[in-house]
């Protein structure tokens, strides 16, 4: 049976249907979970959704949903929803841009598209080129920046109350009493792709690494006492030259160019 | 001032032959957005010749809350109170939409004694979303008594909510899978009493005193018509488009849940004004209450919810017994589930329009994009084309007959 999400009537033929008629307008088209969805050139969309508007009865356009993928070298997606309330079917179209390249806009096919563009450019910073009336429209007056956009952390940069100084609304820079919590549930065992917390110590400690073989060369060396340190500096000449210091370190200390 | 006042009182058409001629300019006043009539944070701001609009601008977004961003940041479940407060005058309408996008995404199938009970709450909240607008639209242009009798119906509907699922207004009642909690009899049974008594009693009371009106009528009639062509252009749906003549209903058309089981009517309006979006709405209730009478009689028994325990939590007496069902518990609750990647957009037929979810999954367990597509971001956008030529007093009769909540239109 599956889900009971609505159940939206397949029209046999309908993706061949769209494609012959957007031609070579038409770059892929997607059949996933039962809706269709076609990808245009960014250029054609006004041809495009005019002729699915006139001749494939797609009356209204219901929404505009802009995505932002900064992987991409174009990173934002721009949905545009279509539904036909002749044929009882919906239908998604398609663009990409960037944060320069401007979309063209359909608010002369559709009055409705005027507040959907507009939304798209408050929240994502798309530019929709023939839109007379792009002001931003969910953010406050003044706002800077775009809050959609998957680099603008969820806190904003600013914050604002009212002042008993001032007597005014005040904005601020965001301070926050406790950090921002991310929680991460990559599973360890499907290929993290970095060094798990806790798993640093399981790395070999990369301090004395190998210590070095202890040597006894000279007299000193071998931690005999001061009795031998002496016999041993009036013997050889090249002998340390704090050798008191070398045995205050105690029994089996390292050799004194260690401590260079 | 003086020398001003003293040359109007002593002016006369006969000794200034140009007097009544001169050029008045246009003036531009604020509406809102603290007026009990803007419904909410609408600022308007019109432009007047007289007492004519000539343009009427809306400024939207200062109930804008960030929800999308917030969702981005939630899992699947954490994110469905913020559904509740969307509109918050219709809340399951908001989650029905979203645990629907869920579902087709996750292929999860539900049982049919959960859709039966979404249906059957989702019409309640359908009767307690028209009660409060047709109240307050009433209450708009200028009549009191009904609003405080359908006020009666809509807290009773609260007061079911309340049983259902312990809250008033954020129920937090679907989840993806099916419902929360299964229903106590003694709920439907006080339902089905109060639809066949209560219910029809105080509705038809209080319609009965607007109805047929003289003032209502004259406040309402050829106020904001919409050919067909302008509703479809302006992207309407729900009662608007009704309201214009379009018999275009997502429960008839593209039923969701057990709504192809059920039997009603959808009404249309004939001369596509204020009145008639009214009436539609008046309509509606009626017809609402038949579909949780048909709910009433034909739920099965059996499970609220669907057995996938890697989506649905086990119940707490399952807990207790099975180190299994703590586990998904534990998970469910700590990570949630992740949706396969992809991306819907499921609309349903909320009270005030298509409601719409464009969720974009990438196979985490937080949606990658949830857009809301609110019915009164579309309908409010037309208001300047709606205005256009009407008198300022309309503009409340105009908003009413929207139905316009700003927790939804800002998001």
């Amino acid at each position: 049976m599956g889900h009971s999400a609505p159940k939206i009537a397949t029209i046999d033929g309908i993706a061949g249907e769209i494609g012959t008629l957007l031609g070579s307008m038409l770059i892929d088209t997607v059949d996933h979970a039962d809706e269709l969805t076609f990808i245009v050139l960014r250029d054609a969309l006004p041809q495009a959704l005019t002729l699915l508007r006139d001749q494939a009865e797609y009356q209204q356009l219901m929404e505009i949903a802009g995505v932002d993928y900064p992987d991409r070298p174009e990173r934002f997606e721009v949905a545009y929803h279509l539904l036909s309330v002749t044929r009882n079917h919906r239908i998604r179209v398609k663009v990409s841009t960037d944060e320069d390249t401007p979309v063209p806009t359909v608010t002369h096919l559709w009055p409705v598209a005027g507040w959907l563009e507009r939304e798209v450019f408050d929240m994502y910073g798309v530019v929709f080129d023939g839109n007379t009336d792009l002001r931003r429209i969910l953010t406050d007056y003044g706002f800077k920046g775009h809050p959609q956009r998957k680099d603008f952390p969820l806190t904003g940069y600013v914050e604002l109350r009212y002042s008993e100084e001032d007597k005014r609304v005040v904005y601020e820079p965001v301070k926050l009493a406790q950090d921002f919590r991310s929680f991460d549930f990559m599973s360890p065992w499907e290929g993290a792709q970095y060094v798990l917390p806790g798993d640093e110590k399981a790395v070999a400690p990369a301090a004395p690494a190998t210590p070095t073989p202890k040597t006894t060369e000279k007299k000193a060396d071998t931690g005999a006492g001061e009795a031998a340190n002496k016999a041993a500096e009036t013997k050889s000449g090249d002998a340390p030259a704090k050798p008191a210091a070398a045995t205050a370190e105690g029994k089996g200390a390292a050799k004194p160019e260690d401590k260079a | 001032m003086a020398d001003y006042l003293d040359e109007l009182e002593h002016r006369t058409d006969a000794a200034d032959p140009s007097y009544g001629d001169t050029e008045i300019q246009n003036y531009t006043i604020n509406f809102g957005p603290q007026h009990p009539a803007a419904h909410g944070v609408l600022r308007l701001v019109m432009e007047l010749d007289g007492e004519i609009v000539e343009r009427c601008d809306p400024h939207v977004g200062l109930l804008h809350r960030g929800t999308e961003k917030l969702i981005e940041y939630k899992t699947y479940m954490q994110a469905l109170p913020y559904f509740d407060r969307l509109d918050y005058c219709s809340p399951l309408g908001m989650e029905h939409s979203y645990v629907l996008a869920i579902e087709k995404l996750l292929n999860l199938e539900v049982p049919l004694r959960a859709q039966y009970l979404r249906v059957f709450f989702a019409e309640l909240t359908r009767i307690c979303n028209h009660m409060l607008n047709l109240g307050s639209h009433v209450m708009d242009v200028g009549a009191m008594t009904p609003n405080l009798w359908l006020f009666e119906i809509r807290e009773d509907c609260l007061n079911f909510f309340e049983r259902a699922s312990g809250a008033r207004m954020h129920s937090a009642y679907f989840r993806p899978g099916g419902v929360h909690q299964d229903v106590p009899l003694k709920l439907l049974t006080d339902i089905a009493d109060w639809l066949d008594g209560r219910l029809p009693r105080l509705f038809e009371d209080a319609i009965s005193l607007v109805a047929d009106n003289r003032i209502f009528k004259q406040r309402n009639v050829d106020i904001a018509v919409v050919s067909k062509e302008d509703a479809l252009k302006w992207g309407f749906s729900g009662p608007m488009i009704r309201g214009s003549g379009i018999p275009w209903d997502i429960r008839k058309s593209q039923p969701y849940d057990v709504y192809d089981r059920m039997e009603f009517d959808v009404p249309v309006g004939t001369q596509f004004d204020c009145y008639d979006r009214f009436m539609v709405r008046v309509e509606e209730v009626r017809q609402s209450a038949r579909i949780m009478k048909q709910c009433l009689n034909d739920m099965p028994e059996g499970p609220i919810a669907s057995f996938d325990r890697k989506v649905v939590p086990p119940k707490r007496g399952e807990m207790k017994r099975s180190m299994e069902a703590l586990i998904h518990h534990f998970k469910l609750y700590t990570e949630g589930f992740h949706v396969p990647a992809g991306e819907v957009y499921v609309a349903t037929e909320s009270p005030k329009g298509e409601f719409g979810v464009y969720l974009v999954s990438d196979g985490s367990n937080k949606p990658y994009r949830c857009k809301i597509r609110p019915t009164a971001f579309s309908h409010l956008q037309a208001m300047d084309f709606m205005m256009k030529g009407h008198m300022l007093a309309d503009t409340t009769a105009v908003l009413g007959a929207m139905d316009i909540v700003f927790g939804e239109c800002d998001r």
